[in-house]
């Protein structure tokens, strides 16, 4: 499983990542407090421009995105049906009002808008980046552990789920509906929960024996270029931009 | 000038109370030994070594490293700088996603700037032959590979003991020699767990053998 896919060479991949992490908590919160459909609109030319500056696959974009929606779905259906005003549509007894639909859309909008620029900006970079990133924008050093060693385990948790599913199989094991196979399933999740937390504690041992103390380092140091400087302007020039709109 | 570097004193350990491991291990570790430790599987040679870096605490008995007894974490954390593990499992050892940043991991932690880390990195892959899987993923590589990369993580670490656990598994002839070279170059103390009688007294100056939970000198 792939949460963070590092480095294509993309003009983006080469930004600074303090200054991505940055520009998508200025971004994210300047589209989420926009109402007019303006603004939502330049947000969205930006946040497609940076999959093209990215190089990004569709195809994985496209994955990431659809788990997104149906959620905002389950928001566009139920939403409109609490929101007083002109009735748009009806079906037997159900009214969508026309604000509703609006308010709906606006905020599926949003989501997008927010989630394809998270894309762009945050999952482009190695998580010991995005972490050293968080640290030096002033996020305390425990919580970007939690944060590092999280997305670190549930890579540890997928390959140890995988090693037990081969293992099944490589036994002919054939799920169906019966004892065998709750049996089964309960040692499975059982063993998954037992084995990676002995992984964890001998990960742990193996950092302790190269000296860890609290405190992870990143090999590569950032430099501030006049690459980042320009990607920084521009990413300002957006935000106070769609905040003028906005308080027009 | 002969002082040892790592002393067990009837060092006694157990999982559980039923099934004692260790039961009143002594071993004297002197500056440029090379000592071999074998034993039948499951005997408790793994334990030894965790218990000489303190990942375990024995039950009765000392442990005496470089100088002073070594009880708590925080006298440990000394004698893991000094002393490096290199695990059995190879897969416990690399937990960095590239090769490169696993390997400098430990120099980092010592205090060195990221350019010294980078070019120690370097240095030590290319010296146990895996120059050039700088920027390869760790946990994409073959069981020998990681063997070879988790070797270069503790000598990144330039120690004065060196403690391997079964260092030659998953290695084909020519790696295996070249560990060996390797060892043998380094003149430093260390304790080697094998199960390769031939690699361990051709590369070792003293032999002991672990059964039923003590050592017995091989003469
Ligand atoms: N975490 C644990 N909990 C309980 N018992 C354990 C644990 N780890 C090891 N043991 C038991 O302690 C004994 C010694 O284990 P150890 O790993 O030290 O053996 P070893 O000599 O290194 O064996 P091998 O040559 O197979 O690596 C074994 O009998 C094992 O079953
Ligand atoms: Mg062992």
């Amino acid at each position: 499983m792939i949460i963070f896919e590092a480095t294509n060479g993309s003009l983006i991949h080469r930004i600074d990542p303090r200054v991505r992490v940055a520009a998508a908590c200025a971004f994210a919160a300047v589209v989420c407090l926009s109402h007019r459909l303006v603004a939502l609109e330049i947000a969205l030319a930006a946040a497609l421009g940076l999959v093209v500056l990215g190089r990004l696959s569709i195809v994985s974009i496209l994955g990431r995105i659809k788990a997104l929606n149906l959620f905002i779905l389950v928001i566009v259906l139920l939403l409109p049906l609490f929101i007083p005003g002109e009735p748009a549509i009806r079906i037997s007894g159900l009214t969508w009002t026309r604000e509703g639909l609006h308010r709906a859309g606006l905020i599926a909008l949003r989501a997008n808008i927010i989630m394809l620029a998270m894309i762009c900006l945050l999952a482009t970079m190695e998580p010991a980046h995005l972490g050293f990133a968080l640290r030096k924008l002033g996020v305390p050093e425990k919580l970007t552990h939690v944060l590092l060693f999280m997305i670190r385990y549930v890579e540890l948790f997928h390959q140890e789920y995988h090693r037990l599913r081969d293992a099944l199989r490589l036994r002919a094991f054939r799920p169906a509906c019966n004892r065998h196979t709750f049996r089964t399933f309960g040692y499975i999740v059982g063993l998954l929960l037992v084995r990676s937390m002995d992984r964890a504690q001998r990960v742990l041992d193996a950092m302790k024996c190269r000296g860890f103390h609290g405190r992870l380092y990143v090999l590569a140091p950032f430099r501030f270029t006049p690459a980042d400087a320009a990607f920084a302007l521009l990413a300002a020039g957006l935000v106070i931009l769609l905040s003028w709109i906005q308080l027009r | 000038m002969n002082e040892p570097l790592i002393q067990l004193r009837g060092v006694q350990f157990s999982y559980s109370p039923e099934a004692p491991v260790l039961d009143g291990v002594d071993l004297s570790l002197r500056p440029w030994e090379r000592i071999g430790l074998i034993g039948p599987i499951g005997c408790g040679k793994t334990t030894l070594l965790h218990l000489v870096v303190g990942l375990l605490a024995p039950t009765a008995g000392t442990v005496w490293a470089f100088g002073k007894t070594r009880t708590g974490e925080s006298d440990f954390r000394e004698v893991r700088l000094r002393a490096g593990l290199v695990f059995q499992y190879a897969d416990d050892q690399l937990f960095c996603p590239t090769v490169i940043e696993d390997v400098a991991f430990g120099p980092l932690n010592l205090g060195k700037t990221a350019d010294e880390a980078r070019s120690i990195a370097h240095e030590t892959l290319q010296l146990v032959g895996m120059g050039g899987f700088e920027e390869r993923i760790t946990y994409r590589l073959s069981g020998g590979q990681k063997r070879l990369v988790s070797l270069a993580t503790v000598l990144a670490m330039h120690p004065d003991v060196l403690l391997l656990d079964e260092p030659t598994s998953a290695l084909d002839a020519e790696s295996k020699t070249r560990v060996g070279d390797i060892l043998r170059r380094l003149n430093l103390a260390m304790i080697i767990v094998s199960h390769e009688h031939d690699f361990v007294r051709d590369l070792t100056t003293r032999i002991v053998n672990m059964n039923g939970g003590r050592l017995i000198e091989e003469s």
